[in-house]
């Protein structure tokens, strides 16, 4: 114990938790992903020094508490209405830092609407969308992201086409939306994964500053308890099978791809 | 004297909202009160005042645009037509329990589904009563002239402030859509930052400073015991409203033996109709609530003691005679009469209701 307290020095320090991130136990299951992408949120606020800045907008289902994580002002919203919430919250103070932090129930199935249109409208947020395939705080129902055979509480046999229809891919319909100037898809199952998200989410917010549009995360993930997996199982299986239907990487960044257009849009 | 204007009920709608310091306007077309969102475009508010105007994809996305810029301690507002309204519940409930202060028009058509677009009352129920899930109240103005369209807008807001609580005008087709000679308010600047900050900085959601704890804006609460609480320090609320913010008309009650009680267009209507009924001999008066929520309990209470019938009359089958009878329990006898369907009763029809069912009946 004496040798410990020796080595913990400030000097010593390599890695610290934020101080964005409040010391309250997360309610999250053992191995989800929603831990890791609240600390890397909590992690670009501090960075970008916009705590007294940022208000985070909450969805309903697992991240539904996501306020008593991240210090920051939140406003709980309705099932699958952030976006509106966000909405408003930006036009009416357009110099905060306005996020939306949804579900794939949330974002794809009974929010769809708000969130094809808030981009369509280019508002200029960042919608952190958390894609586990799953509705996990309901007991791991059938989402829209459901993978084809996938077992689900409500498709016990495997998702079916005839039945269900197809897995949604809903970061490449925003992508097509000529309002999000910033469109990825990224993961949180490994250091190297978890560095890149970061710098996604990091260029979200930035992008807020520049006023081009919205930034659009998807962050493809794991529910454990859902997926009836342990940890490691989930982030394998999650590779193989959800990384090919749902492939990692950007989907679209304006102001790298089409620097004309861009130019002509923040014009 | 302010500006003297001739207006439509919706525009004044609008042009009181820009005049009284409204930050944001959400809003989706439905007849018959989309000419609330066209005046708001076509004046073009926010290269005068800041006023933030945007036409949003549903009745779902303007209501939760709403409760997000109420959650920032904004004047926000949007309107719509009943089943516009309907669609709005669940944002309604929503901003009823997390106590943000908001204004809501519903310009009411008759119903039931899409209904008609002609000007109905059937809306009473769905405004005073809750209308969305949970236990709750809106404050509900209930205005009978163009005039009343314009004074309401910024009444509402007060109210709304006042209590942490939606307000709604419940309007209708008929006030909605007619022109009447308006004197409208002077300009009152939007609230500035440091304004906000003293009436709302202890809980609007304006960015965590360092000198204070986080801001969450929600309804949720898991712990059944705090949730309980919670309901009843929101019922606490709504009896102190019903103490101290009843308002309500009366007309020719003084010598009255018998009573029309009517709201919005029902109450222009029976004030001819107490000119003909005072003509036949017929002495009747009209109290006009004009909030229905809270309901003029007492006032009503203290005619009954005095007259001996009292007639509703509204647009609907029969929505405030409830209120009414509970009112009265029962002392002298009430009825109801009403056309429905987007039909506006003549005078004459319910002066012969009254004869019928008040005075012929017993």
């Amino acid at each position: 114990m004496a040798d410990l307290e020796k080595i913990m020095k400030e000097e010593n320090i390599v890695y610290k938790k934020t101080k964005v991130l409040t010391d309250n136990v997360m309610h999250y299951c053992p191995g989800c992903s929603h831990g890791v992408v609240h600390k890397l949120i909590a992690e670009v606020i501090e960075e970008l020094g916009i705590q007294d800045k940022t208000i985070g907008i909450s969805p309903v289902g697992c991240s539904v508490f996501a306020y008593n994580y991240i210090d920051i002002d939140w406003q709980e919203a309705a099932h699958g209405r952030a976006p509106a919430n966000a909405t408003a919250t930006k036009r009416l103070m357009p110099d905060k830092f306005v996020f939306s932090y949804q579900g794939d129930g949330d974002l794809a199935s009974i929010g769809a609407a708000e969130t094809l249109h808030a981009c369509n409208r280019g508002e200029n947020i960042t919608m952190i969308f958390i894609n586990n395939a799953m509705y996990g705080m309901t007991g791991g129902q059938m989402a829209p992201t459901t993978l084809v055979g996938m077992k689900t509480s409500t498709t016990p046999y495997g998702r079916n086409i005839d039945l269900n229809g197809y897995p949604m891919k809903m970061t490449e319909i925003v992508a097509s939306l000529p309002g999000t100037c910033y469109v990825t898809r990224q993961s949180v199952h490994d250091a190297a994964s978890v560095k890149r998200c970061k710098k996604a989410i990091k260029k979200g917010f930035e992008n807020q500053a520049k006023k081009i549009g919205t930034s659009f995360i998807e962050i493809t993930s794991t529910c454990n308890s859902g997926w009836k997996m342990p940890p490691v199982e989930a982030n394998k299986w999650m590779e193989k099978h959800m990384f090919a239907y749902y492939p990692q990487g950007d989907l679209k960044d304006a102001e790298r791809d089409n620097p004309d257009d861009y130019i002509k849009y923040i014009k | 004297m302010g500006e003297l204007k001739l207006m439509k009920g919706n525009e004044v709608i609008a042009e009181a909202a820009i005049r009284c310091g409204c930050d944001g306007y959400f809003g989706y077309p439905i007849t018959p009160q989309s000419e609330v969102m066209e005046t708001l475009m076509a004046r073009k508010p926010w290269e005068t005042t800041g006023m933030v105007v945007l036409q949003a994809e549903s009745e779902v996305a303007s209501i939760n645009m709403v409760y997000g810029g109420a959650s920032c301690g904004k004047k926000v507002m949007t309107t719509s037509s009943s089943p516009g309204i309907s669609l709005m519940q669940e944002g309604i409930t929503y901003i009823a329990g997390a106590e943000l202060p908001c204004l809501i028009m519903n310009c009411v058509r008759g119903g039931p589904g899409l209904g008609t677009i002609q000007p109905a009352q059937s809306d009473y129920f769905q405004a005073c009563k809750g209308g969305g899930h949970g236990d709750y109240h809106l404050i509900v103005l209930a205005p009978s002239s163009v005039q009343e369209m314009n004074d309401f807008v910024n009444l509402g807001f007060e109210l709304a402030f006042k209590y942490r609580n939606p307000a709604m005008i419940l309007s209708d087709g008929a006030i909605g859509q007619m022109m009447e000679k308006v004197e409208l308010a002077d300009y009152k600047p939007r609230w500035t930052d440091e304004e906000i900050e003293k009436i709302s900085g202890d809980w609007a959601t304006t960015g965590k400073k360092a000198n204070r704890k986080q801001h969450i804006i929600t309804s949720l609460e898991l712990d059944s015991e705090i949730m309980e609480k919670l309901n009843h320090k929101l019922q606490a609320k709504y009896k102190k409203m019903e103490e101290e913010e009843v308002r309500y008309e009366e007309i020719q009650c003084d010598d009255a033996e018998y009573i029309f009680v009517a709201y919005g267009s029902s109450a222009r209507i029976c004030q001819k109709s107490i000119q003909i009924a005072r003509e036949k001999g017929i002495k009747v008066g009209l109290l006009r609530p004009i909030t229905l929520y809270p309901f003029p309990t007492k006032p009503i209470q203290k005619l009954a003691e005095k007259v001996k019938g009292m007639l509703s009359v509204e647009m609907s089958a029969g929505q405030m005679v409830e209120d009414v009878r509970l009112a009265v329990n029962g002392k002298i006898p009430v009825e109801h009469f009403g056309r429905l369907g987007g039909i506006i009763p003549s005078p004459i029809e319910v002066v012969e209701a009254l004869e019928q069912k008040i005075i012929g009946g017993k």
